[in-house]
């Protein structure tokens, strides 16, 4: 649901950080943050608690430049992965362009990986988006985690739909941005072929 | 949904929230896209980061719409936040954007709401036709500049 301002010639287009309570949503958002140039960021918003867990979203305004005349900004965001927060988790899904997957490769945290993907298909569904559509593609965080289970183990069991897999460790920013790259891409070319 | 703005229509908002801004006696008018993309603003926005500001209120406004859907309301069409210096009004046009009205003790919450109620009809009207025009002709003048577009354009936008 991308926002085109034609009087502006720009492009505005939104994609979602998703994945259960600590796989590292909001640290992707803050490296991608401290690494930006400060022409090409805005202000990040972390509407977190006092322990620093997210409690409604995370939000990063991104300047990525111009493809010909069009200015491209994208607009990210975090869910509060914990599950109690499912009301505010499926109000950013609103008007989304694209989801990241970010799943916490640690072995104790599978079945929460699964829970939160069955819990995106449910709350995209309901904001009338289909899982299988939108451009979406898998992060597999927390690589350097001792218990962190085998990628092809992963990678078996949490791709929905062939996504692209990306290998990260956040703090360090290992894959944070090829993620990003890969999702922008993904929705751009979305956006051209429905125009 | 995609939403597309023309200079036209981003032409007739303006003057329509420059009036409002000063009719209400606002220190700011801002127009919001329900998902937190900013269409336009009048009056101080120079002082303030609009861009949080969009993506804050659409927050607000969809926590609060769930709040509604919650207890069997359809939607709370105004929202109304009280400080000591400033004041925020929010209100909803057309189910799609909002309208953000920040006041001080120059203007009233009566005034406000009387100025805000007569613009959001000739809000609706020009939205409305937005909406149409973007269901209508979605491609409109967009084709040429985006059909130039290759995949290599997109990839340079990372290197």
């Amino acid at each position: 649901m991308a926002f085109i301002n034609y009087a502006a010639r720009e492009v505005n287009c939104k994609i979602v950080y998703y994945g259960p309570g600590l796989c590292g949503k909001t640290t992707n958002l803050q490296w991608i943050y401290e690494k930006t140039n400060p022409d090409n960021k805005g202000k990040m918003i972390s509407l977190a608690t006092e322990t620093d867990r997210t409690l409604f979203f995370d939000f990063l305004p991104l300047d990525l430049g111009s493809i010909g005349s069009l200015k491209v900004r994208f607009h990210l965001y975090t869910v509060p992965g914990q599950v109690f927060y499912n009301a505010s988790r499926k109000l950013i899904l609103k008007g989304i362009d694209g989801v990241i997957f970010v799943a916490d490769s640690q072995e104790a945290r599978f079945d929460a990986n699964l829970e939160s993907i069955d819990n995106l298909d449910k709350n995209l569904k309901e904001q009338g988006f289909d899982l299988m559509k939108i451009p979406y593609v898998l992060q597999l965080n927390k690589r350097d985690m001792p218990t962190a289970l085998p990628v092809e183990t992963l990678t078996k069991e949490l791709n929905v739909k062939g996504e692209q897999v990306f290998e990260g460790v956040a703090p360090k920013g290992i894959g944070v941005y090829e993620t990003l790259k890969a999702a922008s891409k993904m929705v751009l070319k979305e956006l051209r072929r429905n125009t | 949904m995609d939403l597309i703005l023309y200079d036209e229509e981003l032409k007739e908002i303006q003057v329509l929230i420059d009036q409002l801004q000063v009719d209400a006696r606002a220190k700011i008018v801002f127009v919001v896209d329900k998902n937190g993309q900013q269409i336009t603003g009048a009056g101080e926005i120079g002082k303030i980061d609009t861009t949080s500001l969009a993506s804050l209120t659409a927050g607000n406004v969809a926590a609060t719409d769930g709040l509604a859907k919650l207890i069997g309301e359809k939607e709370f069409s105004i929202l109304f936040h009280e400080g000591e210096r400033d004041n925020v009004h929010i209100s909803i046009v057309s189910n799609r954007v909002i309208l953000i009205i920040i006041f001080d003790e120059r203007s009233s919450l009566g005034l406000v709401r009387l100025r805000v109620k007569k613009a959001s009809a000739e809000l609706a009207r020009i939205f409305l036709r937005i909406i149409e025009k973007t269901n209508t002709q979605p491609s409109a003048g967009l084709e040429a500049a985006f059909s130039e577009i290759t995949d290599d354009d997109i990839d340079n936008l990372f290197s």
